[in-house]
């Protein structure tokens, strides 16, 4: 991808300026943290799901501006969704920006997140990407602190630093 | 601009992959205290060497074995004059600086340092001079005390001072600062460390590319360098020991070559160096390493030195004039590395927007996380020069910066 503009559109700088749902739910009954050792990404994120529908989701941290931007534009997406959908969710966006599921040509509900599908095209930065949905996954099968280390790495090692 | 009467034209003319075109734009490769490229004389050595010397040393009488012996040890000499060692046996080769550390922390340390007993690290250290030394104070029940440094990136020399108790058996040091470029003044701290009887290592990685080294005017105990950091391959490095102290320790690998004799009731070792080259060494990388060598002596550790501090010097008074850039390690004395942060710009984000214009930076905590986190910074974006680049480059770099700005503004 040579023009940047193609990933860091006017909506993801946006979201990274302003992210939406922004902060922290006080009587969540769901909530995660993710760690992206590569960038510093840090995300928490907290919820809360009543009759199996996330009715509440927010989040707070530092990092990059496609981990921010992703984040708060999650958040947005699944709010009002059902458990079962927002998995889904994961999975296709997992597709999208790996490269798997292409999601002009394959039936989706990803809708404006499509805006990420040109990270697939930089693999150091795919985690920035997927790791508030790693999160999500983890907050909604209750496994409390997650880590883009141990998931499928398209360049295995990438983010261990060198020099 | 010229380099020791060579003009820069010709100078990266030796490297083929400065021509390379990268998201089809000129690549400017500004990450160099990473990993430096190779001149066209060290690949032809490469080239050279598996065409018509290869073959296992110190082993067989025939030709071929003979000839790779023999330009192997000649690098080893080609080093021995590079650091100005004493002796050519005080010359081990190694994988990298990283091995080499390790080697001493198993050779020495193992044996040398125990229970109470405390090593001294900087600040400034690279994890690959913190990890080894964590793990020997775990295994043994060492202390570890580090040296702090001011909001310049300079050490704090009469804190240092102050670390030294009885209990101090060893200090480890880096020469020159992988994350912010600081010169850390090593002759005047081994001669203080040896004043209190302390044994000395130091981490050359980021200083042996950039200066001309003197380990017997510097009189460090251990100096550890890599050498696809200065123009060679990847996959060889050097520590250097002195002979007396290299003699007394043990081996850290077991295998071929490092033994006089072996029966399975008793192995006896090797006389320095084979005691630390275990097994076949990367041959290949060593010869190319000694044609590297050559190649910065041709044109003079010292004449590098000097045109990588006017590029840092002009590197540094563009950026640092961009309003919203802040450059992190400021010490007085610097090598071309400089580390910085645009506001509200992550550097990852800085990192990938550049690559589209062809720049590559390093971005991200520089494996020295410690230093990162006294800076109070997840990660910084770090250009880091070498001979070969140009003002010119500096430009693209400072042009780069300002459409990131203006993308996030």
């Amino acid at each position: 991808m040579s023009d940047m503009r193609q990933l860091y559109q006017e909506v993801i700088l946006d979201h990274n300026r302003k992210p939406r749902n922004w902060g922290a739910i006080a009587d969540a009954n769901r909530h995660a943290e993710g760690h992206n050792p590569l960038c510093g990404d840090h995300i928490k994120l907290s919820m809360n799901v009543l009759n199996d529908k996330i009715d509440a989701i927010a989040f707070e941290g530092h990092g990059c501006a496609i981990c921010k931007a992703s984040s708060s534009m999650m958040t947005s997406a699944v709010k009002g969704k059902t458990v079962r959908e927002a998995e889904m969710m994961v999975e296709e966006f997992r597709g999208m920006t790996t490269g798997t599921l292409n999601p002009e040509t394959r039936e989706n509900h990803l809708g404006r997140l499509k805006v990420f599908a040109g990270v697939k095209d930089l693999p150091s930065r795919v985690k920035c990407a997927i790791l508030p949905w790693h999160t999500l996954h983890a907050a909604l099968t209750s496994v409390v602190s997650v880590s883009t280390e141990g998931e499928a790495d398209p360049i295995p090692g990438s983010e261990i630093g060198g020099q | 601009m010229s380099i020791a009467g060579k003009n820069i034209d010709s100078i990266r003319a030796d490297f083929p992959i400065l021509n390379l075109q990268v998201s089809g734009k000129p690549l400017v490769y500004l990450d160099n205290a990473a990993s430096s490229q190779m001149p066209q004389q060290v690949i032809d050595r490469i080239v050279r060497y598996q065409k018509a010397e290869h073959s296992n040393i110190h082993r067989a009488v025939h030709y071929l074995s003979e000839l790779a012996t023999r330009e192997f040890e000649e690098a080893r000499v080609k080093v021995q004059h590079f650091l100005k060692a004493k002796e050519s046996r005080e010359i081990i080769f190694t994988r990298g600086t990283t091995e080499a550390i390790n080697l001493v922390m198993h050779g020495y340390g193992r044996s040398f340092i125990g229970k109470g007993d405390e090593i001294i690290l900087s600040g400034l250290e690279h994890h690959a001079n913190i990890v080894p030394w964590q793990m020997l104070a775990e295994e043994k029940g060492a202390v570890i005390r580090v040296i702090p440094m001011n909001d310049q990136g300079e050490l704090l020399i009469a804190e240092f001072e102050a670390l030294f108790n009885e209990k101090t058996k060893f200090l480890a040091l880096t020469h020159v600062s992988n994350a912010l470029g600081t010169i850390n003044p090593v002759k005047e701290m081994v001669a203080f460390a040896h004043s209190k009887g302390v044994p000395v290592l130091l981490d050359g990685a980021q200083a042996a590319p950039h200066q001309a080294i003197d380990v017997q005017d510097l009189d460090c105990d251990f100096y550890a360098f890599s050498g696809h950091k200065m123009c060679g391959p990847t996959g060889i490095g050097v520590l250097y020991g002195k002979a007396q102290l290299l003699e007394k320790m043990q081996p850290f690998m077991g295998g071929g070559d490092m033994i006089l004799s072996v029966t399975f009731e008793k192995t006896s070792y090797n006389v320095i160096p084979a005691k630390f080259e275990a097994g076949t060494p990367p041959i290949m990388a060593a010869i190319a390493l000694g044609t590297a060598i050559d190649y910065l002596n041709g044109i003079g550790l010292d004449n590098i030195a000097a045109c990588e501090h006017e590029l840092l010097a002009y590197a540094t008074k563009r950026v640092s004039a961009i309003p919203g850039v802040r450059i992190i390690g400021t010490a007085a004395k610097k090598a071309a590395v400089l580390s910085f942060e645009i506001d509200g710009v992550h550097p990852h984000d800085v990192g990938t927007i550049l690559n589209a214009d062809g720049i590559a930076i390093r971005t991200g905590h520089h494996c020295a996380q410690p230093v990162m986190q006294r800076f109070h910074v997840p990660a910084t974006a770090r250009a880091s020069f070498a001979f070969y680049n140009t003002e010119e480059e500096i430009d693209k770099l400072v042009e780069g910066i300002r459409k990131v700005q203006e993308m996030f503004s």
